[in-house]
């Protein structure tokens, strides 16, 4: 198990190497120009500009601006924002807390209410309860956040008058429950239509009729020989989607006005901040990164069946 | 007589029906029919895969053709008639049927020339990352070895940057962004899900006896890969590739939603829907037409894919 | 007090309770399976019974109804789409069809065990043997996680695992087929039931397993004076073990014998079939026999008899008229015990 988690952290060295040069490329070797954007609409001559670069480091050739935010990196320094001089990763860590916040809530509701339709959609395939099931996530999945988001708004916060449109500036655990629904929603489909399909297709399986045959009462059955089979797949999906809700925030965020990493990357995108950019997205790489060894290292607890050498 | 098929024990049941349980109309006992031909006779009876079927061939033929459907042009703006006048829901097809946007254009004319981007984003993208996908993920699974190491990095380093962000930073970058470059940077993040299903089916079909006989008598890499391995890897790419068509509608509409995706000229349901959440509270319809539209065509395909997903695989559901 | 309950639920010695009638007595059991194709006959009117101490064998093709019979009996057919539209499963006189699920659940694994084919898929792959075996005395006897893991490494022990104690932590996957199969025994014995269903135990086993295997099944019965329904295909099985067969046939018992008479004096023609088409070393070097024509599909059962289609011996009487199960006798009409075909000619059959 040791040998086979240090193969892994190798591994993940790569990986976290590619993406991040991946993403610094896109937006240091792609049109596009920081200093421009900063300057906006004012008329800046180009001796101007081009020192501004310099002392940037911008005129430096590409692989050489990477080496080096990446040596700063493995320091701790994420760089400067261009417009305000601030560094970083103060920036960052003053907007983390709140997308974290909003995916620990859509997280919990991705399990709690996918699960829980999974199984009982699962439990009696091919009923029509099952088929309802069914056709509600296909519908869920269909939506894209952005218009979900808006019915939600517009139905609980207009018509009903629930609950405020936006969130408040430092919003409230209540006021994030709206949100967290619309980012968790399509986590929930896949997450329910997986418990389903897993939960389906154990039941049919032949140590559910061995327990049966055991005399083992029906909730023990269901309980603990079913569930501890069917679950397998789903805490693996679920262990992914961590990572997948951390960038769906972005929309959410847009859509609920909350002040967050995704707002955040929105912002910088618009000002070709490269380092605000490229620091989010190293971020959420490296929670991807993270959540998948622990996916990986979770499924080996979870299934006796699997080994790693 | 040996009891060979009770290894699963549950002899009668099983003997008797001669046909998987779980699809809804399997084949004739003692007929064998391909998976394709298998999977046809399914799907003829399918409803789901029907009603889809239709809606995506109306909203192919809006897409080519949207003058059939309306007269109103998406771009003639009347300012006097802006949020002024709701729809008119007796007005069938008139531009005037689903009232006027902030602008005071036809929404009707935009809902139905707004599904030529959707539907060339979904359909394009969709082709180019199989294409790509398929080609990387049938390398690496059949040579295996460094060229599977290497392929399959690369496969995780695109995978781990997320996909609406990445898009997002290629889209940005571009001051004129028409429906290919959309095209372009979805596609260039897209094709990771399908390399790695083709490199999986790759790898177990290349062990498979016909594969190896084929090699045993002399066939060429490019022909056992052409003529033996794709034709049978390609079933679980194909669901794949159509469930995800869906998604890259819903892509396109979010990032141009967001404003870095499509823009004016282009008609976009998306745009429309970031163009309209200004006024949500006063008139909804403007917001809630195209966000339905969107949602209609993305559940579409994703009928259509999960309908061919059940009769390619009634056991993957 | 919870514990009178218990007290009275541990097994009492077998000699006490009620010495006469059979432990088991399966009356007219049809069953049926509703599925796209039709309406499959599955079983249609089994009768037998089997006594404390007795082994019954069970012989049939896949889809004579054998299995479906057993999983009857056991109380784990799926329905649907299974459906029992008639007959009687009496355990110690009592018509189990008529229980409650709760008394239902109460027999099984506690008076009625059952071990089925191939232990890999039926045990849990995901839990501990132990933790399985455990679980019989936990949820049956409310014995604590502790108590339970003893009598689980006893078990492993009296079923001749070598090691128990060692292996009580072992998953499934990781034991060999004999000694998984030896666990499926265990967890049946567990709590020392009246009878054990068998479901084709060795069939997935190698042969030199298969036999220790039966040897240590019969062993345990003759220890433990269980009731015992062996369910098999293989003939070869059920000769050293069994006391009495029944061969079924399209969800019908055709023909019922002692163990030794059956193979000596098949009155079935399909009996006889089976019997020829085993490999024998003194005819070496002939054709193997082999029985014409395939099992009938259960939703289009042949009229008359099922098994004309197949039968070398058919007349046009079998083509329209089910033969019942008749008491076979002597040429001289000296009773034969335990014997009965459902053949029209059982009689120039078995005296040729």
């Amino acid at each position: 198990m040791g040998r086979y988690v240090a193969r892994r952290l190798l591994q993940m060295i790569p990986v976290f190497l590619g993406s991040t040069l991946l993403v610094f490329l896109m937006m240091y070797a792609l049109p596009g120009d920081p200093v421009r954007a900063l300057a906006g609409e004012q008329h800046v001559d180009a001796s101007q500009i081009a020192a501004m670069k310099a002392s940037l480091g911008l005129d430096k050739p590409i692989w050489l601006q990477y080496l080096n935010y990446l040596g700063n990196l493995f320091q701790g320094d994420f760089g400067q924002q261009i417009g305000t001089q601030r560094p970083v990763a103060e920036v960052i860590s003053e907007a983390y807390p709140i997308t974290v916040r909003l995916a620990i809530f859509a997280f919990v509701f991705t399990v709690v209410a996918g699960i829980s339709l999974g199984i009982i959609a699962g439990l009696k395939a091919e009923s029509i309860r099952d088929r309802g099931l069914l056709g509600l996530t296909l519908v869920l999945i269909s939506m894209p956040s952005f218009v979900l988001g808006f019915l939600v708004q517009y139905f609980v916060a207009f018509e009903l008058g629930i609950a405020k449109p936006n969130v408040s500036l430092e919003p409230t655990n209540g006021e994030l429950i709206m949100p967290a629904i619309v980012l968790a929603s399509l986590s929930l489909a896949y997450v329910a239509r997986l418990t389903r399909t897993s939960v389906a297709e154990n039941i049919r399986a032949d140590y559910m009729r061995t327990a049966v045959a055991k005399g083992l009462p029906r909730r023990r059955v269901i309980g603990v020989h079913l569930m501890r089979n069917s679950l397998i797949p789903v805490v693996t999906f679920l262990g992914t989607d961590i990572g997948a809700l951390m960038g769906g925030a972005i929309v959410t965020e847009g859509i609920f006005n909350i002040k967050g990493v995704g707002s955040l990357v929105f912002e910088a995108l618009k000002k070709r901040e490269g380092a605000t950019v490229v620091g989010v997205v190293t971020l959420l790489v490296v929670v991807y990164l993270v959540c998948s060894l622990l996916v990986d290292l979770l499924y080996a607890v979870l299934d006796p069946r699997i080994r790693y050498a | 007589m040996p009891d060979t098929t009770a290894l699963k024990s549950t002899d009668a049941p099983a003997a008797a029906v001669d046909a998987p349980p779980v699809t809804d109309s399997g084949p004739a006992p003692g007929k064998p029919r391909s998976l394709w031909s298998d999977a046809w006779h399914d799907l003829r009876r399918n409803p789901l895969f029907l009603i889809s079927m239709v809606l995506i061939l109306l909203l192919v033929v809006m897409a080519i053709f949207p003058s059939l459907f309306t007269s109103a042009s998406p771009r003639d703006a009347d300012l006097a008639k802006h949020y002024l006048q709701h729809p008119n829901w007796g007005h069938f097809f008139a531009p005037d049927w689903l009232g006027y946007d902030g602008q005071g254009r036809s929404i009707y004319a935009r809902l139905i020339y707004g599904a030529r981007a959707s539907i060339m984003v979904g359909v394009v993208v969709t082709i180019a990352v199989t294409v790509l996908g398929l080609i990387i993920g049938m390398i690496a699974g059949y040579f295996g070895g460094w060229i599977d190491t290497i392929l399959s990095r690369v496969t995780d380093i695109f995978f781990g940057v997320p996909f609406i962000v990445g898009a997002m930073v290629i889209l940005t970058s571009f001051e004129q962004r028409s429906v290919w470059v959309v095209i372009l940077s979805l596609s260039f993040l897209g094709w990771t899900q399908i390399a790695r299903v083709a490199r999986g089916s790759v790898i177990t079909i290349k062990q498979a006896d016909y594969v190896v006989a084929a090699k045993a008598l002399g066939a060429s890499t490019t022909r056992i890969l052409t003529r033996h391995i794709l034709p049978n890897a390609i079933a679980p790419v194909i669901v794949v590739a159509t469930i995800a068509l869906g998604g890259y509608i819903a892509a396109e509409a979010t990032l141009s939603f967001l404003g870095i995706g499509l823009a004016e000229p282009t008609v976009s349901w998306g745009i429309d829907v970031s163009a309209a959440s200004a006024q949500l509270r006063n008139a909804p319809y403007v917001l809630i037409i195209p966000s339905v539209m969107v949602s209609i065509t993305v559940l579409s395909f994703l009928m259509f894919g999960d309908a061919v997903r059940n009769a390619l695989d009634p056991k993957m559901r | 007090m919870t514990t009178i309950d218990k007290t009275a639920h541990v097994p009492a010695p077998r000699e006490s309770v009620s010495g006469d009638g059979p432990l088991l007595d399966v009356r007219d059991l049809h069953v049926e399976f509703h599925t796209r194709d039709g309406v499959a006959k599955a079983v249609n009117g089994v009768n037998y019974t089997v006594s404390a101490g007795e082994t019954l064998a069970v012989l049939g093709e896949s889809g004579s109804g054998k299995s479906v019979t057993a999983q009857t009996i056991m109380g784990i057919l799926d329905m649907p789409p299974g459906k029992i539209t008639q007959g009687e499963i009496l355990f110690r006189g009592q018509d189990m069809l008529k229980m409650s699920n709760e008394e239902r659940r109460k027999i099984r694994g506690r008076k009625i065990a059952m071990i089925f084919q191939d232990a890999l898929s039926s045990l849990n792959p995901v839990l501990t043997v132990g933790y399985q075996l455990g679980e019989m005395f936990r949820v049956h006897q409310g014995l604590s996680r502790k108590d339970a893991k003893a009598k689980a490494i006893e078990l492993m022990d009296q079923v001749k695992i070598p090691a128990a104690a060692a292996r009580i932590s072992d998953y499934p996957h990781q034991f060999s087929g004999g000694m998984r199969q030896r666990i499926m025994i265990a967890m049946a014995l567990a709590l020392e039931p009246d009878l054990i269903i068998a479901d084709e135990p060795t069939t997935a086993l190698d042969v030199t397993v298969q036999a220790q295997v039966m040897d240590l099944l019969a062993e345990l019965q003759r220890e433990y004076n269980m009731g015992l329904i062996l369910i098999t295909h293989d003939l070869g099985v059920v000769a050293d073990v069994a006391d009495k067969i029944a061969v079924m046939y399209a969800g019908r018992i055709v023909e019922t014998a002692p163990v030794g008479e059956l193979y000596s004096r098949p009155a079935h023609p399909y009996t006889r079939g089976l019997l020829d088409s085993i490999p024998r070393l003194d005819q070496k070097g002939q054709e193997l026999y082999a029985i014409k024509g395939l099992p009938p599909n259960l939703t289009r059962i042949p009229a008359g008899c099922a098994f004309s289609p197949r039968c070398p011996k058919a007349q046009d009487i079998c083509r329209t008229e089910v033969p019942p199960l008749a008491p076979v006798t002597e040429p001289d009409g000296a009773e034969l015990v335990g014997r009965g075909s459902a053949c029209h000619f059982w009689k120039e059959t078995i005296h040729g």
